[in-house]
């Protein structure tokens, strides 16, 4: 069944290559969104054939063939389903069934709309191979093709330049990252001489030592992949800008899927990391400041998908906060409903931007409730769950992060401070977006309100599932009775025992109702900013106009890369095209041509000028050769 | 791995020839440089046959070679193609001719 989970969605990439492309964008729509719910129910199935195994024993390996048979190097093409990957199989496949089947309304029309279809196969084919792999090897294939498919989606509408250079600015920071990770790899091939988890992965402690340097580097350098295609502090520049792609792209891939890649991988490997407390520290310290710096940009961006953008990246912050302290379990329940709400909340950005006809300025939108009743219920239930409002699924999960964050042995007073601190401005950008959007006067021109019509049905079914599970997905994962943690039990066998397993429900229940708080207070100061007093947030940007100008701007960072970096490249680069290149190798190479000319100059009479026949000439020269071979022995 | 070595030098002969008969036929540039990768992978895979049913690790070695060769000519046969385009609006073989007097 795993090959069957694999399978679905690589027979629909096939089909529609070799009839979808022609048959047009129904057919394409149908046969990648069914594939996809096949791949679905097989990955159900796989789950259901884990839960019938005793929990010790919940892992199911599929070998395909050997792949890389080397000397003493041997990598198989084989997959592992254990309850880790169980979960993303599901998230991805469950996710993206849904997603499929809202492009098919929101890609309506779109000439190339086949071919989004086939990369959006393509692209779960990738993630599953990805979270399925058995070895470093068969993750780091899916790694990079979510990557190519990520470029492809990011860059669809070609014809817009912006979109292209996003797709190229994705891969290129991504390359970053794929090469911290590719140095890792490496290294592991060097200490352990395999990469199968299986065997790396029990080994670690024997074979590296904790503590060692060689831990630490292979973990930070697995770590450095993590940044780059999780979109994390320094690497996560590419991500608000892959919003050019269609936006259920942006949901699936930018938002639900890829980009958690990331976190699945440092899970994986927590055996690796437990060995440095160093390396720990890292993961959890950027991740509080990715979210930090991420969610205070949030606060002023006008454009509603980078609002989302940022958003991610943020919540990415808390799931590697969660990694970095050691609650892996918290980071993956994180992943599952930040799958649910934030696919939610990208899927009506795209049904608002659907129904004002690509508008994505939300200073002119605004009172969009009474024209989109689904769009606006729906994508208010993913504001509360984001926000984590008790008891939507953000809830329980952001909760486990923090309460992870304040007494996991790693985890410490100021890590929590900062969990609590993104909790505040999560709820307060996340109701500014809702109260601009959605509420007060429309700031549209009075012709296109008239016309404001809700999205077509494949498009709001999604939208009320996502919902359905924004609100009850989070119930896997209820801490407080014992045994009712239904998720942290079946991941339990996977990941090693946080802290030392008793909790203290008093001191839960406290921070529940502390974060609690603070996401209502977020809530009503973006109520009071937006809503009874629509001037207070530009007074107070006029108040600090130098921070309010470091937030518009995002810190700069992208220009201080263009400056730090981009540029000494291109300068670099073009000293050596004008010396090195010109002066030299022209030259020589220019020197050759020369003298060639001069010679050839006597007997070009002789030449016919079409390359075809020199073809067929030296076809029967090599004929001729052959023929004199075979005679001669 | 498991089929005769027969097999995949029929396979690697088709290739070969497929790529042939595009080198001959086709006028696109492009599709004739195609065509010539086809004809270097026919070639990659005799070799490695080869190297596999012997058991040596010659054959791959070379494969290697023509990789990186194929990647050179790859980067330079398309910034070829591309200026030609630029400078004629085609990239029709045949009418590639400036050599002739």
């Amino acid at each position: 069944m795993l090959t069957l989970i694999l399978l679905f969605p690589l027979a629909g990439v096939l089909v529609n290559l070799l009839f979808g492309l022609r048959r047009g964008e129904k057919f394409a729509g149908r046969v990648a969104t069914g594939a996809i719910a096949l791949s679905f129910l097989a990955g159900a199935w796989g789950f259901l054939s884990l839960l019938s195994l005793p929990p010790g024993q919940r892992a199911l390996r599929s070998f395909l063939f050997e792949w890389i048979p080397v000397g003493s190097l041997s990598v198989k093409a084989s997959f592992l389903l254990d309850p880790l990957s169980s979960v993303m199989v599901l998230v991805i496949t469950g996710v993206g069934a849904l997603i499929h089947l809202y492009s098919i309304g929101y890609m309506h029309g779109d000439r190339g709309a086949a071919r989004y279809f086939i990369y959006l196969n393509l692209f779960v084919f990738s993630m599953l191979t990805l979270v399925l792999g058995d070895n470093f090897l068969v993750l780091f294939v899916g790694w990079e093709a979510v990557g190519l498919c990520s470029y492809l989606l990011i860059g669809f509408w070609y014809e817009r330049d912006s979109a292209v250079e996003a797709g190229k600015k994705a891969f290129i920071v991504n390359r970053v990252g794929d090469f911290c990770f590719l140095i890792a790899l490496f290294m592991i091939l060097f200490h352990f001489g395999s990469l199968d988890f299986g065997v790396v992965l029990p080994q670690a402690a024997s074979v590296l030592g904790a503590g060692t340097a060689a831990a630490t580097l292979v973990c930070l350098l697995l770590f450095g992949g993590a940044t780059g295609k999780s979109a994390q502090i320094p690497l996560y520049v590419w991500l608000p800008d892959a919003m050019e792609g269609p936006t259920p792209v942006s949901a699936l891939i930018h938002a639900a899927t890829m980009v958690t890649a990331g976190v699945y991988m440092v899970a994986r490997t927590n055996a690796l990391f437990a060995l440095s407390p160093l390396a720990m520290g890292v993961v959890a310290t950027i991740g509080a400041l990715t979210l930090l710096m991420a969610g205070t940009i949030a606060l002023v961006q006008n454009d509603i998908k980078r609002v989302l953008a940022y958003s991610t990246v943020s919540q990415l912050g808390y799931m590697f906060l969660a990694a970095g302290v050691g609650a892996y379990t918290a980071a993956i329940f994180h992943l599952m409903t930040h799958a649910f709400f934030k696919a939610l909340l990208f899927l009506g950005a795209g049904s608002v931007i659907h129904a004002l006809h690509g508008e994505q300025d939300i200073r002119r939108m605004g009172g969009l409730r009474a024209g989109l009743p689904v769009t606006h219920w729906t994508f208010t239930v993913g504001g509360l769950a984001i926000a984590g409002i008790f008891p939507f699924a953000g809830f329980f999960s952001k909760d486990a992060i923090l309460f992870a964050a304040m007494t996991s042995p790693r985890g410490g007073l100021l890590l929590w401070l900062a969990g609590a601190a993104g909790a505040l401005l999560t709820a307060f950008y996340m109701f500014r977006l809702i109260f601009k959007v959605f509420h007060g006067r429309c700031a549209l021109p009075i012709e296109q309100q008239a016309r404001l019509h809700e999205s077509p049905p494949p498009m709001r079914v999604p939208l009320q599932v996502l919902a359905l599970l924004s609100i009850a997905g989070g119930w896997v994962g209820i801490p407080l009775i014992h045994g009712a943690d239904v998720f942290g039990a079946f991941l339990a066998p996977v990941f090693p025992k946080a802290g030392d397993g008793h909790q203290e429900a008093v001191l839960e229940v406290a921070m529940m109702a502390v974060s609690l708080a603070i996401a209502f207070f977020g809530i009503f100061l973006a109520y009071r900013f937006y809503v009874q007093a629509q001037g207070v947030g530009a007074s107070y940007a006029r108040r600090w106009p130098g921070l309010y100008r470091l937030l518009v701007n995002k810190y700069w960072v992208d220009e201080i890369y263009d400056a730090w970096i981009v540029q000494p490249i291109k300068r670099g680069s073009i000293w050596a095209w004008r010396n090195f290149e010109e002066g030299f190798i022209d030259a020589a190479v220019n020197g050759a041509g020369a003298a060639v000319q001069a010679a050839g100059g006597a007997v070009r009479r002789l030449q016919t000028g079409y390359v075809k026949s020199y073809a067929v000439a030296m076809l029967a020269g090599a004929f001729a050769i052959l023929i004199y071979l075979t005679v001669r022995g | 791995m498991l089929a005769p070595l027969e097999h995949y030098l029929i396979l690697s002969a088709v290739l070969f020839t497929l790529g042939v008969v595009g080198v001959v036929v086709r006028r696109n540039a492009i599709v004739v440089f195609l065509c010539i990768e086809l004809m270097l992978n026919g070639a990659n895979l005799a070799f490695i046959a080869h190297g596999s049913a012997l058991d040596s690790l010659d054959g791959q070695l070379v494969v290697f070679f023509v990789m990186a060769v194929a990647a050179a000519e790859a980067a330079i046969g398309l910034a070829i193609v591309v200026l030609i385009y630029r400078n004629r609006e085609s990239t029709d073989v045949d009418e590639m001719n400036l050599l002739k007097l």
